[in-house]
């Protein structure tokens, strides 16, 4: 089998940002201290022309190139297109924490665009082997830029946390996918789920190489009882690395859930329903009871992305196209509102102070009027509080619940919805009502200030018009 | 001629012994790092005998990536292992709980 040059063309995304890094890299070698905001810029440079790139290059049949290796269609698009949006605002929010710190180097910027180059492949990845090189070079990267403040005994205490049970769950992904190239001789998405249609239910193999990819991507997502990690690398590592974590590799998480689960396993949807069900149930209830109890904000934000991916799977498992596009959507409104929140802890910090403290947003409101506006908007998206978005996302995915007749299931993600406005709204009532404990002045720069409120607004107009983006997430699934 | 099922259980018992080793362990992080090789290397033997029982390359092809991600995923478990050593001074597992809740 040869390859044309036209074969290379869905992939010139991935391409364009695998050079622009690489010339990152290499002029960042020759930037002194004073000249890192050209690493900077030109880090935003090849994400904005990726994003470009990824829409211009865009076509509707979805193309499948490199043996079957790689594909795109219109949900890799989608998601590739929020990817490189989020990663921008991550970086612009990052920018002012870094400089303080005096963290401000190259490789922040560069780790963070392999981490989003693995992202793409992965959103991409349509054969087993590609998805794991996509997971890979992510978890790289991220367990990278965990221990990027290197003076920090935290930072290095979550690293090593999480560098131990990523590779574990790589290891127990890995065994999956060999069980199932033993029984079906094929890496490749379609052939496996061809072979799982022909063999029937039933296959006892099979369901023993799903127990091992489910409980890998539960451990990759941070859904209850493979959660460990989860809290302790949110509070331990850099905000800003926290903020890339939390908002851009989630999105990352729901196409691996999909290629995998949907695209490859599909005909095993009846066995991966069960085990999903398990998942949701728990991770609502842990992640929302336990968020309760803390006192720092990134922890909590951190209990309540499980209480989230909770939601995520609830959507996935539905197995059906409303509950796919239900649960893409919540992906990205997750993935947009939770940029917002750390952005607000990244905005509150300074020199020697992290922000990351419950109580260090006590009255926001006398210091900012503004930003504590935008962090209520967050607060009740994330809550689910009509008309931010969040209460659509959460709707959607109950809706595509509800139509599989597993009433139960949605009674209990209300349920605990409930539950977890307790906390959401205790942080709006210390922003609003609660005395400042300190009353300096925030530090913003021009362009967070733009960037976070754009943020904070766009979770408000997508609340008031949320057809579009669901338009979007139902006209991209083909399943 | 050793048949297929010989490999696939010691495929199987050096990854469940590099799982206990993850879990078991409370003593040094190195012997973590060790674990999570000792499992790759099960993945590997389980996908070449794979390979071999069904005459298709591609799980060769596939050991070879799992060895260099190997690789790299080493080099940046020791270098956190390093940092994580210079800031604590301790490289035990059970002290690793600095962070609560």
């Amino acid at each position: 089998m040869y390859s044309t040059a036209l074969e290379y063309l869905p992939a010139i995304p991935e391409l364009f940002l695998l050079s622009a890094l690489c010339c990152v890299l290499v002029v960042d070698l020759f930037l002194n201290e004073r000249q890192r905001d050209v690493t900077f810029l030109l880090s935003q440079l090849s994400l904005l022309v990726t994003l470009v790139l990824v829409v211009v290059f865009h076509s509707d049949s979805p193309r499948v190139i490199f043996a079957n290796s790689f594909v795109a269609d219109t949900m890799a698009t989608v998601l590739k297109a929020f990817i490189c949006l989020i990663v921008l605002g991550v970086f612009v929010y990052s920018r002012r924490y870094l400089i303080v710190r005096g963290l401000y180097r190259g490789e922040f910027f560069v780790l963070g665009l392999f981490g989003v180059l693995g992202m793409m492949i992965l959103v991409s990845g349509h054969n087993l082997l590609s998805l794991y090189l996509g997971l890979e070079l992510l978890s790289l990267s991220l367990y990278a830029m965990v221990a990027f403040d290197r003076d920090s005994a935290r930072a290095s205490e979550a690293a090593m946390k999480y560098f131990v049970l990523g590779a574990l769950a790589s290891g127990i992904l890995l065994y999956g996918i060999s069980i199932l190239y033993g029984m079906s001789g094929t890496l490749d998405l379609i052939g496996l789920s061809e072979y799982l249609r022909r063999e029937g239910t039933g296959n006892i193999g099979a369901v023993l190489a799903l127990v091992f990819i489910v409980v890998a991507l539960a451990f990759k997502l941070g859904a209850v009882p493979f959660h460990m990690w989860l809290p302790d690398v949110y509070h331990g590592s850099p905000t800003p690395v926290t903020v890339y974590i939390a908002s851009a590799s989630k999105i990352a998480g729901f196409a691996f859930v999909m290629r995998m689960l949907v695209e490859g396993l599909g005909p095993l949807h009846n066995d991966w329903q069960d085990m999903l069900i398990i998942l949701v149930v728990l991770s609502l209830a842990i992640g929302n009871l336990v968020a309760i109890a803390q006192t720092n904000l990134k922890r909590m934000l951190a209990y309540s992305t499980i209480a989230h991916i909770g939601f995520l799977l609830l959507g996935i498992l539905a197995g059906t196209r409303q509950g796919y596009s239900a649960s893409m959507f919540y992906t990205i409104v997750y993935a947009i509102t939770s940029l917002g929140a750390f952005g607000v802890v990244l905005l509150l910090s300074r020199v020697g102070f992290e922000a990351d403290r419950l109580d260090d947003l006590k009255g926001l409101n006398d210091r900012s009027p503004w930003f504590a506006f935008i962090m209520l908007i967050i607060m009740f998206s994330m809550a689910g509080v009509p008309p931010t978005v969040g209460f659509f996302a959460k709707f959607y995915v109950l809706r595509a619940v509800i139509d599989v007749d597993l009433w139960w299931l949605a009674v209990v993600a209300v349920a605990f919805s409930v539950i977890g406005a307790f906390y959401y709204l205790r942080a709006v009532k210390m922003m609003y009502f609660d005395n400042p404990l300190d009353r300096s002045a925030l530090e913003e720069t021009s362009g967070m200030r733009i960037i976070l409120s754009t943020n904070g607004l766009a979770v408000l107009a997508l609340g008031i018009y949320p057809t579009a983006l669901l338009t979007l997430c139902t006209r991209s699934l083909m399943w | 001629m050793i048949p297929l099922s010989h490999y696939l259980v010691l495929g199987a018992i050096l990854f469940g012994l590099s799982v206990a080793g993850i879990f078991l362990n409370r003593k040094n992080v190195i012997i973590l790092l060790m674990s999570i090789e000792l499992m790759l290397l099960a993945v590997n033997t389980n996908f070449v005998a794979f390979s071999h029982h069904l005459g298709d390359m591609t799980g060769q092809v596939f050991v070879f990536f799992i060895l260099t991600v190997a690789a790299a995923e080493a080099a940046i478990g020791l270098a956190i292992l390093v940092v994580l050593f210079r800031n604590r001074n301790t490289i035990n597992v059970a002290d690793l709980d600095t962070m609560k809740g």
